[in-house]
């Protein structure tokens, strides 16, 4: 058996919104290098919609693919539904990862969490 | 394109091994510890398998005892020589930091047990300095234990001058020679050395077989009780075909190594001169003192269990010290010994050269690595940080 499933090597191989959007107003980054996993999530949220979304990650081929299928999952969601995102959803829609992996579909959940608090406090802060 | 670059991990087995072990499987299933004659002939086929290994390391036939591998043969002569040194009041024992794990967890055990162990320095360039071995040594010093050649950055260690320094001093001295026995001449007596361990799988032989040198006269427990076999230290019928096997390998391993060696440095260093393009990597060990076959790489700004799935989708078979791929958190414990952080050990991709690689493949590996290396340095947040000068570049 593979070590991935063929969803995870096709969102490794072809990571989906990858990148930086330069006039995002939510940006949440997770994880450390000491441990080997960053993920930064960029959100532009309008009208309480998730307009567009990008990421940049530092990790093993789980973490690029979890970081890839989550922005998938959010595009054009609106915040009430983008907030409730689990990793096991993600880890789900990914076909499974192996157990040792799964702390990277909990990056993404967190990725995504922390760029809604950014957001939040810039609203707060507006 | 299909290049395996991880020779470290396994070789492919050679013709001379296959053909020796199916001659073996077809004509000599006898057991040698049976008196008939299918019997014996076994038995004859096992001793001249024996002789023939210990010609390679200028040992005597009866200091070769075949075993299931490398990490069978480091944990008997590790625990032999505690265990000996405990009846005399000697449970002080001498290692260092990047050893491979059958002799580190042997060690950890030993030390549950009551043991004291030292672990030296193996420095920046990756090799340890046998005036350290000899400051450790104390009066309750029972065991040295140093590996000949790292199985990750394919640093020698000065195993002659270390031998030396423990036959002074009377202390026993073992070498995990896993990554060094074929490729590297040795000469058991020359350098003093009391255990040997070896695996035939690491030069071309098959897997689930390997061999302790253990000197005449050197304490010998078995970790395996039962039948007489290898006079009385390691029962269980003996594995025939894959000790014939592991024979054919190694002595056509030694005949070939002048020649190999020289080729295969010479596209080692190439290999070291084109990735060393690559801004902000670094070779990890010695440069020179280095196996003919290994490389070894950390580069900034990204991980390695990713840098290994994309090599491999290019045909290319790859080796990381990355956490993602030891299944901890943490990253080599060999590249962390010298001393590189954690945030770039977990960048690591180790290359190792063999019989089958030339130096298109030499070529080909290093565009592919430059490729893939920026392609993901491109959407790595840690890369974007460095550039921008957010955290300073360590390499």
């Amino acid at each position: 058996m593979a070590l991935y499933s063929e969803k995870v090597m096709d969102h490794f191989l072809h990571p989906r919104n990858v990148g930086v959007i330069e006039d995002a107003n939510a940006i949440g980054e997770v994880g450390n290098a000491k441990c080997g996993d960053i993920m930064k999530m960029y959100l532009k949220i309008e009208d309480d919609i998730v307009k567009d979304v990008k990421f940049e990650t530092f990790g093993c081929g789980s973490a690029i693919a979890s970081s890839s299928m989550a922005t998938e999952m959010i595009k054009g969601k609106p915040l009430s539904e983008v907030a409730n995102l689990t990793n096991k959803a993600v880890t789900e829609a990914l076909d499974g990862l192996p157990a040792h992996k799964i702390h990277c579909s909990v990056l993404a959940e967190e990725a995504i969490h922390s760029a809604l608090e950014d957001y939040r406090r810039r609203q707060e802060e507006a | 394109m299909k290049i395996y670059a991880d020779h470290a991990a396994t070789t492919a087995m050679s013709g001379a091994a296959i053909e020796a072990m199916t001659r073996c499987m077809r004509e000599e299933y006898g057991n040698p510890s049976s008196l008939y004659r299918i019997g014996q002939r076994a038995k004859e086929v096992l001793e001249a398998a024996r002789a023939e290994v210990a010609a390679v390391l200028n040992a005597r036939p009866e200091e070769i005892y075949f075993t299931s591998g490398g990490s069978e043969a480091d944990n008997q002569a590790i625990r032999s020589a505690a265990l000996a040194g405990k009846k005399k009041g000697k449970n002080h024992i001498i290692s260092t930091a990047f050893e491979h794990h059958a002799v580190l967890h042997t060690l950890e055990q030993l030390k549950a047990e009551g043991f004291e162990v030292t672990l030296l320095d193996v420095h920046e360039n990756g090799v340890v300095r046998p005036e350290e071995v000899e400051a450790a040594i104390r009066p309750e010093t029972c065991l040295v234990t140093v590996m000949y050649a790292n199985n990750e950055i394919g640093t020698v260690q000065p195993i002659r001058e270390i031998g030396a320094v423990c036959r002074a001093r009377g202390v026993l001295f073992h070498t995990d020679a896993v990554q060094a026995a074929g490729p590297l001449e040795i000469d058991v007596q020359a350098e003093n050395i009391d255990y040997l361990s070896a695996s035939g799988h690491k030069f071309h032989g098959p897997k689930g077989v390997g061999f302790l040198y253990a000197r005449r006269g050197v304490p010998l427990l078995p970790l395996i009780n039962g039948g007489a076999q290898e006079k009385g230290k390691r029962a269980g019928t003996e594995n025939l075909p894959g000790i014939v096997g592991l024979s054919a390998a190694l002595k056509e391993t030694a005949a070939e190594r002048d020649a190999e060696n020289a080729r295969l440095s010479v596209l080692r260093d190439r290999l070291i001169a084109g990735l060393s393009e690559i801004p902000h990597s670094a070779l990890n060990g010695d440069a020179e003192k280095r196996l003919p076959g290994n490389v070894n790489f950390c580069f900034e700004g990204i991980e390695g269990e990713s840098l290994l799935l994309l090599l491999d989708e290019k045909g290319i078979s790859a080796s990381s010290g990355s956490a993602c791929t030891s299944g901890s958190l943490d990253p080599s414990h060999v590249l962390l010994a010298i001393g590189r952080v954690h945030d770039v050990a977990h960048g690591s991709l180790r290359l190792t050269l063999g019989r089958e690689n030339t130096a298109e493949d030499v070529e080909y590996i290093i565009g592919a690595v430059k490729e893939v290396v920026s392609y993901l340095r491109g959407f790595s947040p840690v890369w974007r940080d460095l550039e921008s000068g957010k955290t300073p570049h360590l390499l």
